[in-house]
């Protein structure tokens, strides 16, 4: 199912989407969503997003997924959640934009040059290898992969930091790094079957 | 009283100075934190931004290795692994398929969660079970005249609201004034502070920081004090920048919470870790007086 998606053929997607929605504890709430706007004016990023929250919810229900997720709306959710504890329909905002988010990244369909997917997916080859974050190599190949010279403008930054012993240059391990790999492993077989 | 202790990876790496201050807090104050032994990184906000299935199983080895240490509550400072656990938590017990699934996952390394695992805060835990009269008895620095911006941020109660008000927190607010701390008005207390956007958007989450310190400040503030990492390194990281893009001269100490306690209860500044800290405090805490290391 998976493969058939590509981005001349999205018409699969629709469907994916739904069905994970669907998933989500009280997911199928988006149906009930009354286009008041408490999503958009709680939104701390709504000002500089394409569409704003509200927006969202009602080009899904129009069939515009693929705009949706070619946006750059979903990559300025900060996980704030305050669009979900305002919700008067019960609709949980903030976890329809991480599906709206995993989609993304899945099929490559996302706003050109930014950086949110590749923080992302750099944060989870991090913590895969070592079972930890270690925010020194996430932003050092964040910057490295999206825009060097950001990195030479972070060094005065981290120089603070290690001055103050706050800037480790070695990751720390996690014991069952082996036992993480595994049901890591386990789950992919699981969603490739 | 004794709590299963999660550090994260934030408050034991760039932001050191959270983890020595809740474990020096928690010693004064008879908490004991007892770490969870081979913890591993919750997801964050990333993790599940990428791969669904993968990051509650990641989470929920936590969950499991707590239960196969005795259970009870897993004890955080941060407000992102705390949200996150207990997402991790409560999506198993509503979705059945979701709760087959990871526990299929744990089971391959012999690990299993049953259910009822909370992760809490630790303000949450000095609040509500050490209780406000019985850390102000310990106090031997009454922090009178010290005007503090209690911030909040997201995620210590959004989405859950599972200790205070997903609005308009005021736990901390109650903390700092038990210990003779003048609280000052701070409307956007629970506003987001951006994120992990101050890497991505940069010009976004500076903005919004902005709009904290400019609230704070025109309220009187001195410092502000936080209950989250990412809030902290936000806030206390990039004010020579804002100052720049915004023509302001912003220059506010940022603390955590633990370590405001930690002053009035007199602890010392080594096991603070105060002087890590990027915007000096000692002008703001000359006053009181602070155990030797």
């Amino acid at each position: 199912m998976a493969t058939a998606i590509t981005r001349k053929d999205l018409s699969g997607l629709g469907e994916v989407f739904l069905r994970h929605v669907q998933d989500i504890p009280g997911g199928e709430k988006i149906k009930l969503c009354i286009q008041c706007g408490t999503c958009s004016g709680s939104c701390p990023t709504s000002y500089a997003m394409d569409y704003t929250p509200r927006e969202i919810i009602a080009a899904l229900r129009a069939g515009q997924l693929a705009k949706v997720l070619e946006s750059n709306t979903v990559w300025l959710c900060a996980s704030c959640y305050y669009c979900t504890v305002r919700c008067p329909s019960g609709i949980k905002l903030t976890d329809i934009m991480y599906e709206l988010k995993r989609l993304g990244i899945e099929y490559g369909l996302y706003v050109r040059g930014g950086m949110t997917p590749v923080l992302y997916t750099t944060f989870l080859n991090i913590v895969d290898r070592y079972g930890r974050n270690f925010e020194t190599e996430l932003l050092a190949r964040l910057f490295l992969r999206t825009d060097p010279l950001k990195l030479l403008g972070t060094a005065p930054l981290g120089l603070r930091l290690l001055r103050r012993r706050r800037l480790p240059l070695l990751p720390e391990r996690v014991r069952g790094r082996n036992d993480l790999a595994k049901m890591l492993q386990h789950v992919r077989e699981r969603e490739a079957a | 009283m004794r709590y299963l202790y999660y550090p994260g990876c934030s408050p034991t790496t760039s932001n050191k100075a959270y983890d020595l201050s809740a474990r020096a807090v928690g010693r004064a104050l008879g908490v004991e934190l007892v770490e969870l032994d081979d913890w591993n990184c919750c997801g964050a906000t990333a993790y599940m931004s990428v791969r669904e299935l993968s990051s509650f199983v990641i989470s929920s080895r936590n969950l499991a290795l707590a239960e196969r240490q005795g259970g009870g509550d897993l004890v955080t400072v941060c407000s992102a692994c705390l949200t996150v656990l207990n997402k991790a938590s409560r999506y198993m017990a509503e979705n059945e398929d979701l709760r087959r699934a990871v526990s299929e996952a744990l089971a391959t390394v012999g690990l299993q969660y049953s259910g009822g695992i909370w992760a809490r805060h630790l303000l949450d835990v000095l609040v509500h079970d050490v209780g406000l009269e019985s850390i102000a008895e310990k106090a031997v620095n009454r922090l009178g005249g010290l005007r503090v911006a209690a911030y909040y941020g997201c995620q210590v109660s959004r989405p859950y609201g599972t200790f205070d008000d997903r609005e308009f927190p005021v736990s901390m607010d109650r903390l700092f004034s038990h210990l003779g701390a003048e609280v000052v008005d701070f409307p956007l207390k629970a506003k987001c502070c951006g994120g992990m956007l101050v890497s991505t958007n940069e010009g976004i989450a500076l903005r919004l920081i902005r709009d904290l310190f400019a609230c704070a400040v025109e309220n009187g503030a001195q410092v502000i004090a936080t209950v989250c990492p990412l809030c902290h390194i936000n806030l206390e990281a990039y004010q020579g920048k804002i100052n720049k893009r915004f023509k302001a001269n912003y220059s506010l100490p940022i603390v955590y919470f633990t370590q405001l306690v930690g002053v009035a209860l007199g602890l010392s500044r080594r096991e603070l870790g105060l002087g890590m800290e990027l915007v000096p405090t000692e002008r703001v805490l000359a006053g009181y007086k602070l155990a030797e290391p």
